[in-house]
């Protein structure tokens, strides 16, 4: 095991897969020269030169088109955008394109293309920076859409999402890249897309979390153990879709209470869904009405009091505890 | 003057060396031309028609009028080359080597359609025929051609790109974008933006604040040429010198072919936004009248061969519908396959 942030564990996937498959590259603004704009591919532009490696203008519909064409074509496309809120210029290719290809192709065209980076809030950025994005991709069958909360998990997700012959939405936090985590030295360490883990084991109530609402619960579970000696399990998904609804079901069926932690917005989100698939799954198991938390319904301010009070924190998962343990 | 008429006098200037050049063409490249252009319209009249009868749903977008641009210019390529366009596929679908039959069947929805009825008219695919689709949304297919001549490059596979798009979606951003792209990385891909003159019920004149397509490329620093889109050999010349230089020196060129669409957008289009003698006027230089006199001309066929070509168009169109006809729909199992690879 090594000890890693997860900026360094995404570049270490990266590096390993560039060098595994001679299809693959990455393609960005600011991916080469400059480094990265959050320095995820840091060293590689120098390692592999302008073909592994390739910095592009800004025109993001463009190179994503160019991407989804390549990966058509028998290449392994690795698109990063700035932040996902830049995606949305893209979106056309990502939906109307990538994710309907194979169907609509009858089976003849696959699109094996990886489109990650930054995804939720940073910080202080405001409304047009801080997009949590997650449930807009996964309405769309074609898409995989994958978010680690790990260093392990985002090196092992990322190795799998490359080899992946789908189109995956890889969504990353730019809170969280400097978050250090063990990781396992072996160059073929993958973790399976679809594949939820278990953060931490408990027996009174579940939270369902991703991305940066993950060290918040297991912050918060610790707290309430020690406080009111309520015992919390975190389930993370990683994978958004195809979602191991499986595993967050049997959690249910042993505590009975259900919270639900994300970074988007609560209309429609990925919550919403958890939370019917669970009253459809496991309805007669709940002693209590899932509790969800989200960002507030509004644009992400700027002042650093209101962007504290529009996103998920310990203290609303600590709250949301109590309500449905009854404490 | 009017561009139709600008067209026919330069036409007539070039046609004396046209019909010489076209002696020393081979006469079965010539005879396959001619037949698949044929082919092309005779297929898509009986199109029409069965679509008239509820044998086609959804959209159906015709190709009448413009097949010098597809035949001339595709069958200048070797058969590993790609090929990408939009939604007004069909023709294109066929010359690359997609059976009439698996065309026709697709545009039923049977399970025998190149795709198994799962695209339609707008969405014809074959992996093996390096044919890229059928793509429904304006514009799209010039950044996923631009990608597809990028991965030539970068694999060095020598092949060339043709991507295909009508003159309404250079008006999308990413046309723009893509011929940034395409120049500044240098990939080897044709794009051929097919000035039908109207996107859907609105003309060039009410769309665009420039005339002159072809120019546009100059932005971009990029080799461009306009084309006489009802001349058959025209097009294929150009598209020659374009070919070239994408296999020999990668690089990108734009051609702005002119044609003009007989039928309306698509088969629920009124046609009340232009008048029947315009429609005509570009009919006086349909490209299959122009190809078979000068090769008339140039005493390559005679009417007879004519006759004989066209005979071969109408069988093959029947034995496409007979096929479509014959073929199951897709079995329900079809609905939830080919989602995830």
């Amino acid at each position: 095991m090594a000890l890693l942030t997860i900026r360094d564990a995404l570049n270490q996937a990266l590096r390993e897969e560039i060098i595994r498959d001679e299809n693959v590259f990455i393609m960005g603004e600011e991916v080469a020269e400059y480094d990265g704009a959050y320095k995820v591919t840091r060293g590689l532009w120098k390692e592999f030169g302008d073909k592994r490696v390739v910095d592009t203008p800004i025109t993001e519909l463009g190179f994503a088109a160019l991407g989804v064409g390549a990966a058509m074509a028998g290449l392994r496309p690795v698109i990063e955008f700035m932040t996902f809120n830049f995606s949305i210029l893209a979106s056309d290719q990502i939906i109307n394109h990538a994710a309907k290809m194979l169907y609509m192709s009858g089976g003849e065209f696959k699109v094996p293309i990886v489109f990650r980076g930054p995804n939720g809030s940073a910080f202080q950025v405001s409304s047009q920076h801080s997009q949590a994005l997650e449930a807009f991709y996964a309405n769309f069958p074609g898409l995989k859409v994958v978010m680690p909360s790990t260093a392990a998990d985002a090196k092992g997700l990322l190795k799998s999402a490359i080899r992946d012959d789908n189109p995956v939405i890889f969504m990353e936090q730019e809170r969280m890249y400097g978050m250090k985590g063990e990781v396992p030295e072996d160059d073929d360490f993958t973790i399976p897309l679809g594949v939820a883990d278990i953060k931490r084991e408990g027996t009174d109530c579940t939270i369902v979390a991703r991305s940066m609402t993950v060290p918040m619960a297991l912050e918060a579970a610790e707290k309430v153990q020690q406080e009111f000696e309520v015992s919390v399990e975190v389930i993370d998904p990683r994978t958004i879709k195809p979602l191991d609804i499986d595993t967050i079901v049997a959690s249910i069926k042993k505590t009975n209470r259900l919270i639900i932690a994300e970074e988007s917005h609560s209309f429609a989100s990925v919550g919403a869904e958890i939370t019917y698939q669970v009253m459809d799954r496991a309805f007669d198991y709940l002693d209590a009405p899932i509790k969800r938390i989200s960002t507030v319904e509004a644009p992400m301010p700027y002042a650093k009091n209101l962007e504290a009070a529009a996103l998920p924190s310990v203290d609303k998962i600590i709250a949301a505890v109590k309500e449905v343990c009854y404490l | 003057m009017a561009v139709v008429d600008m067209m026919q006098a330069e036409y007539q200037k070039r046609r004396k060396s046209q019909i010489e050049a076209i002696k020393k063409t081979d006469k079965k490249l010539l005879r396959e031309m001619l037949y698949q252009m044929v082919l092309g319209r005779v297929f898509e009249e009986k199109a029409a028609e069965v679509y008239r009868m509820g044998k086609i749903g959804g959209f159906c977008h015709l190709y009448i009028g413009q097949e010098a641009i597809a035949i001339g210019s595709m069958m200048a390529l070797n058969p590993d080359d790609m090929v990408i366009t939009s939604y007004r596929d069909h023709v294109q679908a066929m010359v690359k080597g997609i059976s009439p039959e698996a065309v026709m069947a697709e545009l039923y929805g049977k399970e025998g359609g190149c795709v198994k009825g799962k695209g339609g008219s707008m969405h014809m695919f074959s992996k093996e025929h390096e044919f890229f689709g059928g793509h429904g949304i304006v514009g799209g297919q010039i950044g996923v051609g631009t990608g597809m001549a990028y991965a030539a490059k970068y694999k060095e596979s020598g092949q060339v790109t043709l991507c295909f798009f009508g003159e309404a979606a250079v008006n999308q951003g990413i046309f723009h974008e893509s011929l940034n792209m395409a120049q500044l990385w240098k990939l080897p891909i044709i794009y051929i933006c097919e000035n039908n003159q109207y996107g859907m019920g609105t003309s060039q004149e009410r769309a665009m604040s420039t005339r002159n397509i072809a120019k546009k490329a100059e932005s971009y620093e990029m080799a461009n040429e306009f084309v006489d889109g009802m001349d058959v050999m025209a097009v294929r010349d150009a598209a020659l010198r374009a070919i070239k230089r994408a296999r020999e020196e990668s690089l990108p060129t734009l051609l702005e072919v002119r044609s003009y669409r007989y039928m309306g957008h698509s088969m629920s289009d009124p046609g009340n936004y232009r008048t029947r003698e315009e429609i005509a006027k570009y009919q006086e230089r349909d490209p299959i009248v122009l190809f078979q006199d000068s090769l008339k001309t140039a005493k390559v066929f005679t009417d007879k061969d004519f006759e004989a070509i066209r005979q071969e168009a109408i069988e093959a169109t029947k034995k496409a519908i007979e096929f479509a006809e014959e073929s199951p729909y897709p079995s329900e199992s079809e609905l939830l396959s080919d989602v995830y690879a």
